[in-house]
């Protein structure tokens, strides 16, 4: 993550996007509120996978192309992503928004992936029409969206004063953005549960123990949900497990990583 | 100068509880007998503003005890019924918000009928926290309030059958509008701005009456732009007849009660601003550069105003002088009210609406003695006053 961006252009999308590292290929997905704050655990991960880092469209400096509005469309988008960059056997590894993207993905077409790595994710409906059962990240000023994300409470507050303006519009376009594809149904397709089991391909479901936006039982439905998945708790981690525990978290994905080798 | 009565149709008897007054707040605070009477009252006072030669404006909110209409066109129908000449203004149709376009053209055409052409309109955005009751995205939110008014006004002004809509935020098989509207091709339509460049600019090119609510600040900023742009399309002045300015009024004989009133008229705004941060900012709402900027400040914010004219910040619960002095409340006797109203006149360049707000919590005999009072003693003066800004327009430069 030491590198700038690279910009590539493909299926409409200027996309940007960080690649760093040699090895087993990983796309990691970034949650609702945008690439920053993924470095810690990408370095933790020392270098020993490949691992591409892109903003989502219409988040950072990703584009969005005006007939963008669901969460499918961005699971297109990385299907075609990882076709253009001639991507084999990838760990698509997503956090919360991030995983519902790779799930969707993963839904559609693992042909040129080994392993899923859905960590807080959100996207499916399980619960009754009377119970919400992922926070509303909508329903709060954007400034108070932090603190749910992370259980570690020096993370919790972010201190905004003295940011650039570039920055500020950076990450409201990207709350903006994340309203387009999430607002309603609030975080989640109504079709994802019932989609679960075409993922064919091993599954490690993390999950924080003090997550506060999606439940610890509602990530274990998720992994009911998928023939080949694993289900792991993170103790003391919130819904951002990459980033209450980046160590744990890329330690979770270097086990997953070293299950997966026989099968190459 | 058209003076248009507007009432929020508040249920002030839940404005001192403590739960948010919006989107949340429980509907059992409020007993529906006294409902029923505040609605009663409302109607009352409309009659009595069409007796005394005025108009009416009303709005609509959702969840909300500041707000107890909830579709312009409900009372509007009922209004154009129990009023003989008055127009009947919808400020405005939230279409950011409202889900069904044709429906919305269908009802416009129907009072309009119902009234005899007496129906104008407002096709408006809506206030931020709307979205969190009617859960219409905002992301992409004005563009998908551009394709509900393109849709409302085909709707409106196609006379020979149905035609087709299949467009990104709506689809139809029949778009056909029966009866067809009055006027001819559509009752005025009207837009709202807090003061952007981008509205004021499209309402000029259409031709919409622009309507500032309650903010000099913002008709100095987008009154301007409109006229210019209105110049460079239309090849002419613009009419005062295409702005409006919203102001809350406290008018009694004396100034003890005028300012009294104000006082209580101005509870309406206190309680409006305490609706819950968590329903300020939808994302989308603001452009990225605004939204960035809360995002620093860390505080949800509100349209109005919190400066004086002369810089000092306003105190944390602003007194009725103090929105006097920044154009939003206009208070005194009939005498004090007009000087204060020629002198925002003035400043904006002239506008040929007034919205009276005078409700708050005063009560229906008081609104009626505003409405009385405004209609014998500064509406003739506001008449002079727009004949003489016309009469001046139209010398030779």
């Amino acid at each position: 993550m030491s590198k700038g961006p690279q910009q590539v252009t493909i299926a409409g999308v200027e996309l940007e996007f960080w690649d760093s590292g040699t090895g087993t290929p990983i796309l990691f997905l970034h949650g609702g509120d945008g690439i920053e704050g993924v470095e810690e655990f990408v370095d933790h991960l020392g270098g020993q996978y490949r691992v591409i880092t892109p903003s989502h469209p219409g988040f950072g400096g990703s584009s969005l192309p005006d007939h963008y509005s669901d969460v499918s469309d961005l699971g297109f988008f990385y299907l075609d992503l990882i076709d253009h960059l001639k991507l084999r056997d990838i760990i698509v590894v997503g956090a919360s928004f991030g995983a519902w993207i790779a799930a969707d993905m993963a839904t559609k077409n693992t042909s040129r992936i080994k392993g899923l790595v859905l960590a807080g994710a959100v996207g499916a409906k399980f619960s009754d029409r009377r119970t919400r059962e992922i926070r509303d990240l909508f329903s709060m000023p954007r400034q108070d969206v932090d603190q749910w994300l992370v259980s570690t409470p020096e993370r919790q507050q972010i201190d905004r004063t003295e940011w650039a303006e570039e920055t500020l519009v950076r990450a409201a376009r990207n709350h903006e953005s994340f309203a387009l594809f999430a607002w309603s149904p609030t975080l989640y397709d109504p079709k994802l549960k019932h989609r679960l089991h075409r993922i064919d391909v091993p599954t490690q479901v993390i999950w924080g123990e003090q997550d506060r936006v999606v439940p610890v039982e509602y990530g274990r439905r998720i992994a009911e949900g998928i023939a080949q998945a694993q289900f792991e708790v993170t103790p003391g981690a919130g819904h951002y497990v990459h980033r209450d525990d980046p160590k744990r978290f890329a330690a979770s994905i270097d086990a997953f990583a070293a299950r997966l080798k026989p099968t190459e | 100068m058209q003076t248009w009565y507007f009432s929020e149709q508040s249920y002030p008897d839940a404005w001192d509880a403590p739960e948010t007054p919006k989107i949340t707040s429980p509907s059992r605070l409020v007993d529906p007998k006294r409902a029923h009477q505040h609605l009663q009252n409302f109607i009352e006072e409309c009659e009595l503003a069409d007796q005394l030669g005025l108009n009416i404006m009303v709005n609509e909110h959702h969840a909300a005890y500041t707000c107890m209409s909830v579709s312009c066109m409900t009372t509007l129908a009922l209004l154009a019924g129990r009023t003989k000449n008055a127009r009947l203004l919808a400020l405005g149709i939230p279409i950011l918000n409202r889900l069904d376009p044709m429906r919305i053209a269908e009802e416009i055409a129907y009072v309009d009928v119902l009234s005899g052409g007496r129906l104008e309109v407002g096709l408006v955005k809506g206030s931020p926290f709307e979205p969190y009751v009617s859960n219409t995205n905002t992301a992409r939110g004005m563009e998908r309030y551009w394709e509900a008014h393109d849709l409302i006004v085909a709707a409106l002004t196609t006379q020979d059958g149905s035609f087709s809509w299949e467009g990104k935020y709506f689809n139809y098989r029949n778009v056909n509008v029966i009866p067809r509207c009055y006027q001819e091709p559509t009752p005025q339509i009207w837009v709202t701005t807090l003061g952007s460049t981008g509205t004021a600019l499209e309402a000029a090119r259409l031709d919409y009456v622009l309507g500032i609510t309650a903010n000099a600040q913002g008709a100095r900023s987008a009154y301007p732009k409109y006229r210019e742009e209105y110049r460079r399309v239309h090849k002419r002045e613009a009419d005062l007849d295409r702005f409006a300015f919203l102001g809350y009024c406290g008018i009694a004989r004396d100034e003890a009660t005028a300012w009294d009133r104000a006082e209580r008229v101005l509870k309406f705004v206190e309680v409006s601003e305490r609706v819950s941060p968590n329903f300020l900012h939808p994302p989308g709402y603001f452009t990225p550069v605004d939204a960035g900027r809360m995002l620093r400040g860390g505080k949800a914010g509100t349209h109005r105003l919190k400066v004086l004219p002369d810089g000092t910040p306003m105190s944390p619960k602003p007194v009725a002088r103090e929105y006097m002095l920044n154009g939003v409340m206009f208070a005194g006797t009939p005498d004090q009210v007009y000087d204060q109203l020629e002198t925002i006149f003035h400043s904006v360049g002239g506008f040929g609406h007034f919205l009276f707000q005078p409700a708050g919590t005063l009560t229906t005999d008081e609104v009626r003695d505003s409405i009385e009072l405004f209609a014998k003693e500064v509406q003739p003066r506001l008449d002079r006053l727009t004949a003489q800004h016309r009469a001046k327009m139209t010398e030779p430069a």
